[in-house]
């Protein structure tokens, strides 16, 4: 349980480590610190506090929350190594690791090579991986998971659920990345007015930016559409799972904050705090649409062992089962 | 004990290689000045003489919010210097001749332009600069600045000055007209340098007046840049000792 309540800690400081980042882009600040590990020459952590101004504060907390993360995923991988018996969580934790320390090493290189825009996407990309990862790993050490949601019965193997969940994850990302094609390539106001663009539905003129900020807003109707058919499908058919009613809603409130967000950013000519919202809101959209994903999956991960926990059968705790599971609270 | 020599040769070799070379920025020794083909004859040299007027009403300047930084703010309010206009005329264009040097070689000065931080304000926030002439970027603000250049056809810089005091030198490989500067730290800090092969530039000063000097007999396009009006051009003929007037009218 400790180590879930850490792991859950490490998803919401990774949370906070993409709003900063979003902080970052969106006052500008991204090449305010040229020097990288360094700041101005100072070692990291020894950068004084009083010097920490203009977009320096911004950039150099970026830094600093992300190397802290780094720190906080380099124990939660030791951890799982040392204690987890499911070897593909173990795996996760590995996984992860590397994914952050790429990520920091994109994030250096982006600013020693002046923001160069396939960089600059694909370390804002790999942030919603480290942060996808690190809510897996919440999810898989937790009591519910273990259980298998057993409470209620058996967890359904809903295959249609499984394939919109899945596709809602897989649109979900896509749209960020969009997103973050559109935040680095400076497309952001490419079209100045919403819901419309220049007063029409379509808009009537079209360049690289018009054309990347339309795709956008069209990603954000094709991801609505799924949502409320992952969303409809769970109320209708599954209404008496929690663990998947729960996600549910909470994935439709977070689309309606996000389209909130994503017009108030056009609207206040993207302000920079509803800007890094819209940022860390859209992660928080993907990680939900993950966490609905993976448990409408539940089941597959435990019948007759699946190659996912006979990979993991060389239990290192005798108390779990053959499958990682606590043998006294359900299966897996 | 040959083995171990060689391996200290080796290691010497790598440990050079690897502390020498990361960066190719000229951090103090002026270029030389190029062979002089053509110098200019002050005989026949003639002068070009002008003003830059602006037609309509500027956008009023803005106070910049500088509480970002305690001590920017410490220096005193801060407006907008998109248009700074004085009697109807427009300061801060680069005018410059364009084309109609033909393969004239001027000579490089040596003295360094110099680009101050002051007041967490570029200074000057238009000017120009040949080609092989060092450029030196000083910090007279007791904060700190990034120097972030942003050219086009030149190489891209960034470099943090922490402490007052502190200089960089650089140096354009490439004429580039305008080539903008901005520091990242303090988002309202902008300047803009035009880079050329040759003199014959200036920056429009009180009253939108400018005024080139030592220009061989010759047509020329000129061309006036605007950090946000854009560009102008007009051909103008100067013929052996003379001094011809133009004027460029920007329209809001």
């Amino acid at each position: 349980m400790l180590l879930h309540i850490y792991a859950v800690l490490v998803a919401i400081s990774t949370a906070v480590l993409i709003f900063a980042g979003g902080l970052v882009t969106s006052t500008g600040s991204g090449l305010s610190v040229p020097d990288w590990p360094t700041t101005y020459g100072w070692f990291m952590f020894t950068f004084p506090l009083e010097k920490m101004v203009g977009g320096i504060r911004f950039e150099h907390t970026h830094r600093l929350i992300a190397s802290t993360v780094g720190f906080l995923i380099v124990v939660l991988a030791v951890w799982l190594r040392l204690s987890e018996p499911r070897q593909w969580v173990r795996r996760l934790g590995y996984v992860a690791l590397g994914a952050v320390i790429t990520q920091g090493i994109l994030g250096g290189i982006t600013v020693l090579w002046y923001l160069p825009d396939p960089i600059s996407i694909a370390h804002a990309s790999l942030a919603q991986i480290v942060f996808c990862l690190t809510v897996a790993i919440a999810l898989a050490t937790s009591p519910g998971w273990r259980r298998a949601y057993s409470d209620h019965g058996a967890m359904p193997d809903d295959r249609i659920l499984q394939a919109v969940a899945l596709a809602t994850t897989g649109l979900v990302y896509l749209q960020i990345l969009i997103g973050a094609t559109m935040r680095h390539t400076e497309a952001g106001l490419a079209i100045p007015d919403f819901p419309l663009a220049f007063g029409h539905l379509i808009p009537p003129t079209w360049n690289a930016k018009i054309a990347i900020h339309f795709a956008h807003r069209v990603g954000a109707l094709v991801v609505t559409a799924f949502v409320l058919a992952t969303t409809g499908h769970v109320l209708f058919h599954h209404r008496s799972r929690g663990e998947l009613v729960r996600p549910s809603v909470l994935l439709l409130l977070l689309l309606a904050a996000q389209i909130t967000l994503g017009a108030l950013t056009v609207l206040s000519q993207k302000h920079y705090i509803i800007n890094s919202l819209h940022v860390v809101t859209g992660a928080s959209v993907l990680a939900t649409s993950l966490v609905l994903t993976l448990r409408t999956r539940r089941a597959r991960f435990d019948v007759g062992g699946t190659k996912w926990d006979r990979a993991g059968s060389t239990n290192r705790n005798p108390a779990y089962g053959p499958h990682g599971v606590e043998p006294a609270r359900g299966r897996a | 004990m040959t083995s171990f020599l060689r391996l200290c040769l080796i290691l010497t070799c790598v440990i050079s290689i690897a502390c020498g070379g990361g960066n190719s920025e000229k951090e103090s020794t002026p270029v030389a000045a190029p062979v002089v083909n053509n110098p200019v004859d002050s005989a026949t040299a003639g002068s070009l003489k002008g003003s830059i007027k602006l037609e309509g009403t500027p956008p009023e300047a803005q106070t910049i919010s500088r509480r970002s930084d305690a001590y920017c703010e410490q220096q005193g309010e801060a407006k907008t210097q998109d248009f700074v206009v004085s009697n109807g005329g427009l300061q801060n264009v680069f005018v410059y001749v364009k084309d109609g040097l033909g393969n004239l070689k001027f000579p490089v000065p040596t003295t360094p332009v110099v680009l101050d931080q002051k007041g967490c304000t570029y200074v000057p926030r238009v000017f120009g600069i040949q080609t092989g002439q060092p450029l030196e970027i000083l910090n007279s603000d007791e904060t700190l600045h990034n120097i972030h250049a942003q050219p086009m056809n030149n190489r891209e810089f960034n470099r943090g000055q922490g402490l007052k005091g502190l200089k960089h030198m650089h140096v354009f490989t490439t004429s580039e007209v305008m080539v903008p500067f901005n520091c990242d730290v303090h988002n309202w800090m902008h300047a803009w340098v035009g880079v050329l092969d040759h003199p014959f530039y200036a920056v429009s000063g009180t009253g939108g007046a400018f005024e080139i000097s030592n220009l061989p007999p010759g047509t020329y396009t000129i061309e006036a840049w605007h950090e946000k009006l854009g560009t102008q051009t007009q051909m103008v003929t100067i013929g052996p000792k003379e001094s011809k007037e133009l004027s460029f009218t920007f329209k809001l």
